[in-house]
């Protein structure tokens, strides 16, 4: 049951969005993220969802893939719609009015403006994680992060722990997958009975799964130590992130759709 | 003589030093370069903690140990220590860092700062040598028990080390990874020349070591070639170790009056001495 979990779902694949240097594609996201604030009218959005959508393609993504990513968000995105729908209160008649309830036509247009953009967003951000493997982005985090080195910031502990946070997630899932299972076999009742009878019944696997942890940990830090790691000083990588021509076109490419979208509330405030 | 590559002396070593006990209580040993060593002893004899002295995981109380010569008291010579005597342990998900193959084995040439295409070079070169080479951008966790081990052991190969040490290395595999471990053991002693030191339960692989010590409360108490150790069956027995099954069939043999030569600890050697006696 545990085991289908995965986080920060990847798809292997070889398109252009995947080779994209990881540095300047979480740059890109977060810039897309501002972009979908800044550029709020409702053309700037289809352009921004139209960009994203071409980015799917190139990506190869399945576009039912943005269906899945939406689904855990629905409910927060129906909530942003209907508080919009209701709250907001323009200028002139209202649309519809029953008991103290009154719907305008901004509110209409804020809600569907505010539950597009917040889609628009999730699939953004997935687009990132579909094409990109966790221990690349802790990679690109690292370099992205590393001037703050420079202020005594632990920028390699960081992405240490968060790689090896990475690689442990699976051995612990089977884990806890066991113990859940022995516990099981010696009558306790994990799955049944009310919540406050399971979320007592989690203690018991919850402690066991806390000392092998650490157990793990002290046994993995000796086999770090063998190996003569010593920190982030001096270290070299196997693989380096380099930008190649091709990384700084696409980046050029991407940047000036930005800016026409951008242009495009300037130039057409109205739409 | 040549100088041993790995010389411990008159150890001692307790884990607290309130206890009165030892887990190391005088031991003394050596290795010499390019041998494959097994090291036996029931659990809690010191063999463990033994090897954590040879590449200064652990530091000892009283006497010295000597890895090429260096004591591994000199803090300034740690990571050449460590560089030299490559460890291996028994759950190879514990000692795996990274999420893909290829950046496990690399580590440790990251932490020496090794440029960028002599790693490459080496990792590739320790990958081939574990025969993991087809399974480099694959996830460690995907892999079975004797692929993850071999993972651990083309980590520690690709600092290029002289000697390994394997703490119990295939205690927990299947024996189809067992044997996939230990074929990747002996090649590195045989074509690499790398000195194996192989603390082991299994009698069957410490019988193909060249020697074999048995520990027991933290003393080597028995040492020499697998024969000539696994010939004493009822001295062995009594430190609560197993012989070989081969080696048990020929003395009960003998027992019971049936003229088997010595030195029989292999079921290839026994068969053939057996159809000799058919004959």
């Amino acid at each position: 049951m545990l085991r289908d979990i995965t986080i920060g779902q990847h798809f292997p694949g070889d398109s252009p969005v995947h080779r994209f240097d990881p540095r300047l594609k979480l740059v890109l996201t977060i810039l897309y993220i501002v972009l979908l604030f800044a550029a709020s009218n409702p053309l700037g959005l289809v352009l921004s969802i139209l960009f994203l959508g071409v980015m799917y393609k190139v990506a190869r993504i399945p576009l039912k893939m943005i269906g899945r990513s939406l689904k855990p968000i629905l409910p927060i995105v129906l909530f942003t719609a209907v508080l919009n729908l209701f709250f907001v209160a323009g200028e002139g008649e209202p649309l519809v009015r029953f008991w103290i309830l009154e719907i305008y036509p901004e509110g209409i247009r804020y809600a569907v403006l505010m539950s597009v953009r917040v889609m628009a967003l999730i699939a953004g951000t997935s687009l990132l994680t579909y094409t990109t493997s966790p221990i690349v982005l802790t990679d690109a985090i690292e370099a992205l992060l590393r001037p703050l080195g420079k202020l005594h910031f632990p920028v390699h502990e960081l992405a240490m722990m968060m790689s090896i946070a990475l690689r442990f997630i699976p051995t612990l899932i089977e884990e806890t997958d066991k113990i859940m299972n022995a516990q099981k076999a010696r009558g306790a009742m994990i799955d049944t009975g009310k919540l406050t009878d399971r979320v007592k019944a989690l203690v018991p696997v919850l402690i066991p799964l806390f000392i092998s942890a650490f157990r793990r940990a002290d046994e993995l830090a000796m086999a770090m130590e063998c190996r003569c790691y010593r920190g982030g000083e001096g270290r070299t990588r196997l693989k380096v992130l380099r930008c190649t021509r091709q990384d700084y076109l696409s980046l050029a490419v991407c940047l000036v759709c930005f800016g026409a979208i951008l242009a495009s509330r300037l130039v057409f405030p109205n739409f | 003589m040549e100088e041993p590559i790995l010389t411990a002396r008159d150890l001692k070593f307790r884990y607290d030093p309130e206890q009165p006990v030892y887990a190391l209580d005088g031991t003394s040993a050596s290795v010499r370069r390019g041998e494959f060593v097994a090291v036996l002893g029931a659990n809690g004899c010191g063999k463990s903690t033994l090897a954590k002295h040879f590449n200064a995981i652990l530091l000892p109380e009283a006497g010295t140990v000597l890895v090429e010569g260096i004591n591994t008291a000199d803090e300034e010579k740690l990571y050449d220590i460590r560089q030299t005597v490559g460890m291996v342990f028994q759950n190879p998900d514990n000692q795996i860092v990274a999420t893909v193959v290829e950046e496990d084995v690399a580590f440790a040439l990251e932490n020496l700062g090794v440029p960028n295409e002599e790693m490459r070079r080496r990792v590739d070169d320790a990958m081939k040598m574990a025969g993991i080479y087809q399974y480099r951008e694959r996830a460690p966790h995907k892999l079975s028990g004797g692929q993850r081990q071999r993972v651990a052991i083309a980590g520690v190969v690709a600092m290029r080390p002289d000697c390994l040490i394997l703490d119990e290395a295939t205690a927990m595999l299947d024996p189809r990874g067992r044997e996939q471990v230990m074929q990747t053991i002996h090649r590195l002693n045989e074509t690499m020349g790398i000195t194996v030191v192989s603390i082991t339960h299994y009698m069957e692989e410490a019988a193909q070591a060249d020697r074999v010590l048995v520990m027991s409360r933290g003393k080597v108490v028995m040492e020499g070639a697998p024969k000539e150790v696994f010939s004493r069956t009822e001295e062995v027995r009594s430190l609560h170790l197993d012989v070989p099954q081969a080696a048990e069939l020929r003395d009960e043999l003998v027992k019971a009056g049936i003229p088997m030569p010595e030195g029989i600890i292999s079921t290839g050697e026994c068969a053939r001495a057996l159809y000799e006696l058919l004959k």
